[in-house]
């Protein structure tokens, strides 16, 4: 066994949320702020999204620039971000395995924080019946290959689901010169902007298909279409050669895993509480990994928020851990995911069907610790909780639960 | 070193030509390597090997304990797993001695269990033995309630589908085999003492014909003249968990046959990922590798009850292979001595473990029964395949090996390179997949799937 070389805070993963936490580390004067990074370049998912969608209202980015800003304020903040260097497993509480061209290393933190993203699900992770056909990919891949490598995706593509990704998901088929001969949801509508979905309908002419499923994946070597059922029991094969199937994110959260760290069971990512600490002291998640996925926005400002949490830890602060928070059906998610008086950080939630303005009730132990009424929701899109509440929260009283009530439920 | 995937083929005639390169063609290529004074071809209708159902099965090294006594399966089981396991640890193919446990849920299917064990015994498998429901549960902490009893077989192992028949392979082109890729063998005729095999990239003529077509096996014994079996396509769906869910499990759970069907197995494969499967179907169409929703219910149904925690993990993949049943309870190896043909058909279930004995078989019929002379034997160079794991010192040698690619399973540029420039090249992104494990894990290439094409295509352009 090799010794291990000793930084302050390590961070696996160089997306925003990586990125950001980084950036603020090092300019509150962590000496040895070190971003670990896989891929050959920093920047995360936004590297390969090549639209716009990123930034801020009065100042929208594409994709790679929001990611080069990134990287750029990292840098200029003194952290160091290390490119093609894999986090492979823990060598101890708060030390990595790790493994670069420049061979296996070990390296030690004071506080760790894992920022490894999330990513949609393929075709076979969803149980999609059929052959194994070339020309099934997801959002993420067919983005990587249309505009990081330039490739050939087919000529006709079906793109399987209806919610933000999805559109972007199109944009893409369309960017590759080919086209799209259909979108499908199993939901009643879209769950974009009414705008966007409005411009896919008319103006490219791309039918949405709602009420339906993927039954099928047809053709031997290519595929040459996908066999889908409306609700109603209809079937139809549609005639393609590229199915994207969109959004349906994973956390990827093998370290998370491997470090045995407690894991919420609807994002299926590590329990965070309002500082983004896991259930391993010194360990922090933020992003798309406690959270799969919101926008760049909301990872970078996780990445923020876990500096903070890590600039107490280091400075020897030790709170005691929260108490579960968790949903009930149909809100299929929260994070965080575990609550202490002080937490400050908003939600995000997500619904698994349409909720005509429900009003979300947050009790304890029997006790309504607060009501809020939200606008309609859909699944797929997110649905925020502010977090002035917490301070009701009774850390000896049990676990606090967020549940709907709603006057209409639609689908 | 001769590999052809397009162009005329040589006009020479060989004095054996093996058709169809799964698992078995491979080792009987590899077996008639051994002498040098032969000529050999092995011809394969796709564009590569091990792609029929050599690629798709539960990967697993049998000892033969329950195979039918005296049956040539049950020896040649016997005996290729021995030869495997011994082949594997000089080629460094993957393989897992895991054991297995045949668990009971059941009183019917407890009571079948002394006599599996018995029937172990006249297989002389004599490791088996019987377990009460506490150490069952002791071994095996993650399975479902309900179990009562288990019979253990130390023996079982899991093994590496795709090295294994690449190995074989790659030996064999290595010591003097010709393989002919995209060549299916449409038209058999014979002349004198020559076979003239009509393929898709023109004739190829032979002395002694092997007939290791599996699925197609009755089709082109009938070309022969032969009309001693039929296939009927069986179908196997499966699915594989993510490597996350290794540590639920750590035997092959299999399932006890009773009247009622032979039931689903749990199993761990090489790679650490965990298999539930497979259906058993009976189909007439030899192209139907496709999963079915039906299908894929029934596993997580029986899964449920096996290892109720595997449902909550990330599926990887989902897959489907075709056995060569046939109307015989046996494997059909048949010699034609008239026509100086062998046929290897019917290896349904377990032709991954027999391969090596089978091959010797084969040799034997060659010899003894058409009247070849195989001239003297040599030994073989042993072939060395592919060792993955990234490693401080390969890396030193050289920092592609540093450079991973696929994330999910660690693969490096210079394995990619290394198995694009390897003496079986392969054609595909699934054939790079077989040979390397890039784009087989859990994100299926949504991370790694365009750069991984982007390195085939550089290779197949030049
Ligand atoms: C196709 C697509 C389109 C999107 N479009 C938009 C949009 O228009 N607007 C928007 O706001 N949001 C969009 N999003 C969401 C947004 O990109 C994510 O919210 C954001 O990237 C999350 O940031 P992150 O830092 O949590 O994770 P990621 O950006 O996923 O970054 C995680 C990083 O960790 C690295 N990593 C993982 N494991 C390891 C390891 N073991 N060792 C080393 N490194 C590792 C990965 O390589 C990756 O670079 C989109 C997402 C996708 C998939
Ligand atoms: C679901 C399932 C699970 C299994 N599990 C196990 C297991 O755990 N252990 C085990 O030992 N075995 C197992 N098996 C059995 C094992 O996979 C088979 O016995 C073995 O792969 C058969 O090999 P083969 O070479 O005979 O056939 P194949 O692999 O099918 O090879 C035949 C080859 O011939 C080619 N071909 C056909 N016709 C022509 C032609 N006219 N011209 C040229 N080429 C032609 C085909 O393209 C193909 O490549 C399983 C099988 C299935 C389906």
């Amino acid at each position: 066994m090799t010794t291990a070389r000793e930084v302050d805070v390590l961070i696996v993963g160089a997306g925003p949320a990586g990125l950001a936490a980084a950036a603020r580390l090092a300019a509150a004067g962590v000496g040895r702020v070190e971003v670990l990074e896989r891929e050959a370049a920093a920047g995360g998912v936004p590297r390969h999204c090549a639209h716009g969608g990123y930034g801020t209202f009065l100042h929208p980015l594409t994709g790679p620039a929001y990611a080069r800003l990134l990287v750029t304020a990292a840098g200029q903040a003194g952290a160091t971000v290390r490119t093609g260097v894999t986090a492979l497993d823990w060598a101890g509480p708060l030390s990595l395995h790790t493994l670069s061209p420049d061979g296996p290393e070990t390296v030690a933190a004071r506080a760790v924080v894992l920022a490894t993203g999330a990513r949609e699900r393929p075709r076979a992770a969803r149980l999609v019946p059929g052959t194994r056909p070339a020309g099934v990919h997801t959002t993420g891949e067919l983005q990587r290959a249309v505009h990081l490598h330039g490739q050939h995706i087919g000529t006709r593509a079906v793109v399987v689901g209806a919610e933000d990704v999805s559109y972007t998901a199109a944009d893409t088929v369309r960017a590759a010169g080919a086209t799209v001969v259909a979108m499908l949801t199993e939901h009643t509508r879209a769950q974009t902007a009414p705008a966007r979905a409005a411009d896919h309908r008319l103006r490219h002419g791309v039918p949405l298909l709602t009420g339906t499923t993927v039954t099928e994946l047809l053709g031997h070597g290519r595929l040459s279409g996908v066999r889908v059922r409306h609700r109603d029991g209809r079937t139809a094969v549609l005639p393609c050669d590229t199915v994207v199937f969109t959004g349906d994110f994973v956390p990827d959260h093998e370290l998370a895993r491997r470090a045995r760290l407690l894991l919420d069971p609807g994002t299926r990512g590590p329990a965070v509480d309002g500082a983004l600490r896991t259930s391993r002291p010194g360990v922090f998640a933020a992003g798309s990994l406690a959270h799969p996925a919101e926008s760049a926005a909301t990872a970078t400002r996780d990445g923020v928020h876990a500096a903070g949490a890590v600039l107490a830890h280091l400075g020897g602060a030790r709170l005691p851990p929260g108490v579960p928070l968790a949903v009930a059906a149909p809100l299929r998610w929260i994070a965080p995911n575990r609550v202490t008086p002080s937490d400050r950080l908003p939600y995000v939630l997500r619904t698994a069907t349409e909720l005509a303005r429900p009003v979300l009730y947050v009790t304890q132990n029997g006790r309504v610790l607060h009501r809020e009424r939200l606008r309609t929701a859909l699944p797929n899109r997110t649905l925020r909780l502010p977090a002035g509440w917490t301070h009701r929260v009774d850390p000896g009283a049990g676990p606090v639960s967020v549940s709907v009530s709603v006057s209409v439920t639609v689908s | 070193m001769t590999v052809t995937a397009r162009g005329p083929l040589p006009a020479e005639p060989y004095d054996v030509v093996i058709v169809g390169a799964g698992v078995v063609g491979c080792a009987i290529a590899r077996a008639l390597a051994r002498r040098p004074r032969l000529r050999v071809a092995l011809v394969e209708a796709q564009d590569d090997i091990g792609q029929g159902t050599s690629k798709a099965n539960t990967a697993i090294l049998h000892t033969g304990f329950d195979a039918v006594p005296g049956s040539l399966e049950a020896r040649l089981v016997r005996e290729g797993a021995r030869l495997l396991t011994a082949y594997a640890a000089e080629s460094g193919i993957p393989l897992d001695p895991v054991g297995a446990l045949l668990v009971a849920w059941d009183e019917e299917q407890l009571a079948a269990l002394p006599r599996l064990a018995e029937k172990a015994e006249r297989n002389e498998y004599r490791d088996a033995s019987l377990l009460g429901p506490a150490e069952l549960h002791e071994r095996e902490p993650h399975l479902g309630p309900g179990a009562l009893g288990a019979l253990h077989v130390p023996g079982e192992s899991v093994i590496c589908p795709w090295t294994t028949p690449l190995a074989y392979a790659t030996q064999a082109v290595q010591h003097g085999v010709d393989l002919h890729l995209n060549s299916r063998v449409e038209q058999v005729s014979r002349r004198g003492d020559t076979h003239t095999l009509g393929t898709g990239r023109g004739t190829l003529r032979a002395r002694r014909l092997v007939n290791a077509a599996g699925l197609h096996a009755d089709t082109l014994d009938r070309r022969l003249g032969h009309h001693d079996f039929t296939v009927t396509p069986r179908r196997g769906q499966l699915i594989v968990f993510d490597t996350l869910a290794r540590d639920l499990v750590r035997h092959i759970l299999l399932p006890v046959p009773t009247a009622l069907g032979k039931g689903v197995l749990v199993a761990p494969t090489v790679y650490g990922n965990v298999l539930l499967g497979p259906t058993a179907e009976d189909l007439d169409d030899r192209r139907a590798t496709q999963s079915t929703a039906e299908g894929l219910t029934a596993l997580r149904a029986q899964g449920a009850r096996i290892l109720p925690a595997l449902l909550d993990e990330e599926v990887t993949a989902v897959y489907a292979g075709l056995r060569a049943a046939t109307e015989h309870e046996d494997y059909r190896i048949t010699a034609h001595p008239r026509d100086g043909s062998v046929t290897v058909g019917g290896i349904r279930s377990t032709g991954l473990t027999a391969s090596l004995a089978i091959a010797a078989h084969v040799t034997g019929l060659l010899a003894d029964e058409t009247g070849l002379d195989l001239g003297p034997a040599r030994a073989l160079e042993p072939v060395r395949m592919r060792d993955p794991r990234p490693s401080a010192d390969r890396i030193a040698a050289d920092p592609e090996y540093g450079t991973l690619v696929c994330h999910c399973e660690h693969v490096s540029r210079g394995d990619l390179r290394d198995a694009l420039a390897g003496p079986i090249p392969p054609r595909t992104l699934d054939g790079l997949r077989r040979r390397t494990r890039a784009r087989a894990g859990r994100c299926q290439g949504t991370y790694c799937g365009p750069a991984v094409r982007a390195l085939l295509e550089e290779t197949t352009r030049a």
